[in-house]
């Protein structure tokens, strides 16, 4: 799923300073999950937007809502009536849902609530971690399922890199070295052979240093 | 009693196994407790969530303070450790959205320290006073003041 974080109060007041009618649009999907632009969040959101506007004075008004998913038209219907009764839409999406919001209203100023950090998931409660750099070409057939590009903190393709500590990345000592995962996991697998391989450089030209990419289903498209 | 004390509100999110218990006690005891005190009865502070108490205040609050069992004793296990989490997170919220984060706290009593939770209580009504109302209430009656005038 799509981790995003919320961003500061202060922030937000910034952002939103020239406004008076602000609806703060919730998702109910992945930022639901990671705990940061859910119907919960949206309520603790809106509830510190409107003490903050009484505490200084800013004269806001406040509106709620969230839709199931905020990147399809289909559920962006619902929200038609209270976008277009405020003056701006604070977004707790993703930055797609922001983008998706923003293009469907061509005049209604439309601001991301939330930083989008990462694909990944949720490690144990109240941890999320990245999975997934969304490269365009994935390679977790080669190693055990443990993506190397981004979990290693050196996007090593071909071993690690030698300076692991106790299992420990050397970057991140938070953080577990993959190649340590790598191979344990081929070894519990019985695969170790695929380690003899030799892995190319990596085309990096299918990832968004290609640009940004789009996918065509000539099959689904009418 | 301060007379003072009048002119803020705090809302007491007491849980049921612990403080609200010590609360009816103070009353069996003849202790007295500042009369701006709200008592929310709760079935286990693990059961208040972030936006309780931003919309206490959001309601016109001066003050909060949740009231749970003893670390270690919670009738639930771990719902007053949960709830400390919480009340944390909703004081930097606090402390961002421009309120002071003094006007938010937890404490943790047993059911027979009804001295203990009295105590409690008068420090943050002391707190309060010292604060005044809050930022909201101030832009409220400020406002009905401008009405009246």
């Amino acid at each position: 799923m799509i981790v995003a974080e919320r961003k500061t109060i202060p922030e937000l007041i910034d952002i939103l300073a020239k406004h008076k009618n602000i609806l703060v649009l919730g998702c109910g999907t992945c930022v639901t999950v990671c705990l940061a632009g859910g119907e919960r969040e949206v309520s603790i959101i809106t509830s510190a937007l409107r003490i903050a506007s009484q505490a200084k004075g800013l004269g806001w008004k406040v509106s709620e809502l969230t839709i199931e998913r905020q990147c399809d038209n289909a559920f962006i219907e619902q929200a038609v009536d209270a976008i277009e009764k405020n003056d701006a839409v604070l977004s707790l999406g993703c930055g797609a849902g922001v983008q998706a919001i923003a293009e469907r209203f061509l005049k209604k100023p439309v601001y991301a609530g939330l930083n989008t950090k990462f694909l990944g998931i949720l490690e144990e409660r109240g941890i999320w971690t990245e999975k997934c750099a969304a490269c365009g070409a994935c390679v977790l057939h080669e190693y055990g399922g443990i993506c190397p590009v981004t979990r290693c903190a050196k996007h090593m393709l071909n071993g690690p890199c030698g300076g692991s500590r106790e299992d420990r990345c050397e970057v991140r000592p938070d953080r577990a070295c993959a190649w340590q995962l790598i191979y344990k996991r081929l070894k519990d697998i019985g695969q170790l052979d695929r380690l003899d391989k030799i892995e190319l450089p990596k085309q990096w030209s299918s990832s968004l240093s290609g640009g940004p990419r789009v996918i065509i289903r000539e099959d689904h498209r009418i | 009693m301060n007379s003072n004390n009048k002119e803020t509100t705090i809302v007491a999110f007491c849980c049921l196994y612990c403080a609200y218990a010590a609360a009816d006690l103070a009353g069996s005891m003849r202790l007295q407790y500042p009369s701006n005190i709200r008592i929310v009865r709760t079935p286990c502070t693990g059961r208040l969530e972030v936006e309780y108490f931003l919309k206490a205040f959001e309601n016109g609050a001066d003050g909060v303070i949740i009231a749970g069992c003893e670390e270690g004793s919670c009738h639930f296990k771990e719902g007053n450790l949960v709830a400390k989490r919480r009340v944390n997170y909703a004081r930097k919220l606090l402390a961002e959205s421009g309120l002071e984060m003094e006007r938010l706290r937890m404490v943790n009593v047993s059911a027979a320290n009804a001295r203990l939770l009295v105590d409690h209580l008068q420090k943050m009504s002391e707190t309060i006073q010292k604060l005044g109302p809050s930022a909201l209430n101030k832009a409220k009656r400020q406002n009905q003041q401008e009405i009246r005038s």
